[in-house]
C-alpha cells in the first residue's frame, strides 16, 4: 500500500506540470498585445509596460517564463492581476464560496440520489421503480444552465420564493436551489448506480444466507447489503467532489455566487493571463489530489481489492 | 449532461474504472451465449435484443427526426432562421401564434425556422466530435493496452494531463485562446474549434476504456491461441482485439453525442462557443436570457428541443448498453 501510494504521488508529478504547462501556453502564448486595453482608452504608459515586462518575463521565450513562473509558485507567490492586486488573495476570498456550493450540491444529491436507488434496487420493476428511471434519464438530459434559468425564472422570478441570486457570502439557505441545479446530473448518476449495484449484490450468496439465518429485513438490509453495495456509489461521489470543487463556471455565474468559477471566467474574458493560470494551477491540484484520494479509498473500503 | 467527461461512470463497470488496478479480471465482454441455433457474434446478438426493445426504437425515431431536420431543415418551416419575418422589427417579441408557431425574437424573427435549422450546428459538432474522439482515444488505447510498457506509461500519463484539466475551465480557455472575442473568423472555423476543443478535453476517457478492454482481452486464449498460429500483430489488433473490445467504446460514443449537443449549448451559452451568425440551440437560449421575463417561449422552445435531443441520445445508449452487455440482462 505504502508503494501504492508512493508511485502514484510521483505519477503527479508529470501530470500537474503538464497540465499547467498546457494552460500556461494556451493562456500566454497566444498573439495578441498583452496590454491591449489594459489601461483603459489610451495606451498603457512606457514605464508600466516596462514593470510588467519585466515582472512576467515577457520578453523570454514562453517555456522559461513557465519556469519562473513555476518557482514563484512553489514558494507560494502567485503574482498580483494587472491591477496591482494579489491573486492568491482573490483565490482565498472566492474559494469559501466554491467549497459551500461543492458541499451543498454534494449533501443534496447523495441524499436523494442513495434514497431513490436503495428504494428502487429493493424493488424492482414497480411504479416507483420506472418513475425514478425515467426521472434519472430526464435529469442527465437537461443541461446545467437550463435547468439553472428555469429554476431561477420559476422560483425565483415568478413565485419568488427564493432570490434569483445569492447574496456575496453565500449562506447555506441560499444556495439549496443552485446546489440542486449543480448537482442534478450527478444525482442521476447516484441513484442508477446504487440500484445497479443493490440488484447485483441482492442476488449474492451471503444475503441468501443472512436471510435465511432468519435475520429480520432491516438488518439483512441496512448492514449486509448497502455497506457492500455502497463501495462503488462512495468512490463516485468522491470523484465527484474532486469536480465540484474545480468550480462551477455555470451555475455560479448564473445565480451570481461569488465562485471560483466566476472569478476564473472574468479573468479570462478580461485577460488576466496570471488571475486564469493561478486558479487553474489550484484546481488541477485539487482534482488530481481528490481523484488519487478516492483511489485510496476504494481499496480502504474494499479489502477484496488490492495493490501490488 | 455538459461535462461529457463524467457519462463515463455510467457506462463502465467498477473493475474497469479508471485509476484502479488496470489489469483487474474481463468485464464481461466475453461473447454471449445464444439462444437459437444459428450462431450470432456479438453485434449480432445485440442486435437481436435491440429489435425487441422499444426504449430504442422511440430514442431512434427522435433521432432519424432529428438527422433528417438537420440535413433539410427547408422541409418543416417556410420561414428564414436569419431574417425578419415582414423585414422589419415591427413583429418584435410576438408570443405564439398561428403564422409564428413558436413567437418571435426581439429582432422579429421566427423562433420556430430558428429551432428547426438549429439543429443542423448542434448535431453536425456533435457527431463530428464523437467520431474525433473515439478516433483518437481508441487509437491510442490499443496502442497503449496492446504495447504496454514504457509506450503505455507514456500514452497514460499524457491522458492524465488533458484529464487532469477540468473540462469547461479548460474548453473556455482553448476556445477564447484560440478564437478571441471580436476576432471576426466563419462560421466552420468556429465549428471546427469548437469540435477541437471537445476532442482534446474528451479523448482520454475513450482512451482508458479501450485501453482496459484490450488489456483484459490480450490475455484471453484466443489471441494466445493466434499468437500461437503465427498472427502478426496487426492481424491480431484488427481481426481479435478491436471487434472483441469495441462494445464499451461504442456505449459511450452513443452517450457521447448526447453530451456533446449539450456541451456544445453550454459554451455557446457562454460566449464562447457557436456565436451568431450562426444558427444552434446554445446561442438562442444565450440570446435569450436577457429577455426571460418578456419572452419565456424564446427560452422555452430551444431549450425544448436540446433536451429531447440529448435524452434521445441517452436513452439510445442505454438500449445498446443493455444490449451489449450480457451481465445486465
Amino acid at each position: 500500500m505504502g508503494r501504492y501510494v508512493l508511485r502514484r504521488l510521483l505519477q503527479l508529478i508529470p501530470v500537474f506540470f503538464g497540465a499547467t504547462l498546457l494552460i500556461y501556453w494556451l493562456v500566454w502564448a497566444v498573439p495578441g498585445d498583452p496590454f491591449a486595453g489594459k489601461c483603459g482608452e489610451r495606451a498603457c504608459p512606457d514605464s508600466y509596460v516596462q514593470f510588467m515586462t519585466e515582472k512576467y518575463h515577457l520578453d523570454d521565450p514562453w517555456p522559461l517564463q513557465y519556469v519562473y513562473y513555476m518557482g514563484h509558485l512553489l514558494t507560494g507567490d502567485f503574482g498580483q492581476t494587472f491591477g496591482g492586486r494579489d491573486i492568491s488573495e482573490i483565490i482565498a476570498q472566492a474559494y469559501p464560496n466554491t467549497l459551500k456550493l461543492a458541499l451543498v450540491a454534494l449533501i443534496i444529491e447523495a441524499v436523494i440520489g442513495l434514497t431513490a436507488g436503495v428504494l428502487t434496487g429493493l424493488r424492482r420493476n414497480g411504479f416507483l421503480d420506472n418513475l425514478v428511471l425515467v426521472s434519472t434519464l430526464f435529469l442527465l438530459a437537461i443541461p446545467t444552465f437550463v435547468s439553472g434559468f428555469l429554476l431561477q425564472f420559476i422560483l425565483g422570478t415568478q413565485l419568488k420564493i427564493i432570490n434569483p441570486t445569492v447574496s456575496g457570502d453565500a449562506p447555506f439557505h441560499e444556495l439549496i436551489v443552485p446546489g440542486f441545479v449543480l448537482g442534478s446530473i450527478s444525482m442521476a448518476y447516484v441513484a442508477r448506480l446504487t440500484r445497479t449495484s443493490i440488484a447485483e449484490n441482492s442476488r449474492s450468496d451471503y444475503v441468501r444466507t443472512a436471510v435465511a439465518k432468519g435475520l429480520p429485513q432491516r438488518r439483512v438490509v441496512g448492514v449486509h447489503l448497502l455497506r457492500n453495495s455502497l463501495i462503488p456509489v462512495i468512490t463516485f461521489l468522491g470523484t465527484d467532489l474532486g469536480s465540484l470543487m474545480g468550480g462551477a463556471i455555470v451555475t455560479e455565474g448564473i445565480f451570481s455566487i461569488n465562485g471560483i468559477g466566476r472569478e476564473v471566467y472574468r479573468a479570462i474574458v478580461t485577460k488576466e493571463s496570471a488571475t486564469v493560470v493561478g486558479i487553474v494551477v489550484v484546481l488541477v491540484m485539487v482534482y488530481l489530489l481528490m481523484n488519487l484520494l478516492v483511489d485510496l479509498l476504494y481499496a480502504a473500503l474494499d479489502p477484496r481489492i488490492r495493490y501490488e | 449532461m455538459s461535462d461529457p467527461t463524467s457519462g463515463s461512470l455510467v457506462t463502465t463497470s467498477p473493475a474497469e474504472q479508471p485509476g484502479l488496478v488496470a489489469d483487474s479480471a474481463p468485464a464481461g465482454i466475453g461473447a454471449p451465449q445464444d439462444k437459437r441455433d444459428k450462431p450470432r457474434g456479438l453485434l449480432g446478438d445485440a442486435w437481436y435484443d435491440l429489435r425487441h426493445k422499444p426504449l430504442f426504437w422511440i430514442s431512434a425515431g427522435f433521432i432519424a427526426l432529428f438527422v433528417l431536420i438537420a440535413a433539410f431543415p427547408f422541409l418543416f418551416t417556410t420561414g428564414s432562421p436569419t431574417e425578419s419575418i415582414g423585414g422589419g422589427l415591427s413583429r418584435s417579441l410576438e408570443g405564439p401564434s398561428g403564422s409564428a408557431w413558436f413567437g418571435t425574437d426581439i429582432q422579429g424573427r421566427d423562433i420556430f425556422a430558428r429551432v428547426i435549422y438549429g439543429a443542423r450546428a448542434s448535431i453536425i459538432v456533435a457527431v463530428s466530435a464523437t467520431l474525433g474522439t473515439i478516433l483518437l482515444g481508441a487509437s491510442v488505447g490499443v496502442l497503449a493496452g496492446f504495447r504496454g510498457g514504457w509506450i503505455d506509461a507514456l500514452l497514460s500519463r499524457l491522458a492524465d494531463v488533458f484529464f487532469g484539466i477540468p473540462f469547461v475551465l479548460g474548453a473556455i480557455v482553448i476556445l477564447f485562446s484560440l478564437n478571441p472575442r471580436g476576432a471576426g473568423s466563419n462560421e466552420w472555423k468556429i465549428m471546427g474549434l469548437v469540435i477541437l476543443a471537445l476532442v482534446m478535453l474528451t479523448w482520454p476517457v475513450a482512451m482508458r476504456i479501450m485501453r482496459s478492454s484490450v488489456l483484459a482481452a490480450k490475455q484471453a486464449d484466443y489471441v494466445v491461441a493466434a499468437r500461437a498460429l503465427g498472427a502478426s500483430n496487426s492481424r491480431i489488433i484488427f481481426k481479435h482485439l478491436i471487434p472483441n473490445c469495441l462494445a464499451p467504446v461504442l456505449v459511450y460514443a452513443t452517450i457521447l453525442v448526447g453530451a456533446y449537443i449539450g456541451a456544445e449549448a453550454t459554451l455557446s451559452f457562454l460566449g464562447v462557443g457557436l456565436q451568431s451568425p450562426v444558427v444552434s440551440w446554445g446561442v438562442m437560449i444565450s440570446d435569450s436570457q436577457q429577455y426571460i421575463r418578456v419572452a419565456p417561449y424564446w427560452l422555452l422552445f430551444p431549450s425544448a428541443f436540446l433536451v429531447v435531443a440529448v435524452l434521445s441520445f441517452v436513452m439510445l445508449g442505454e438500449a445498446v448498453r443493455e444490449a451489449l452487455d450480457p451481465k445486465l440482462r
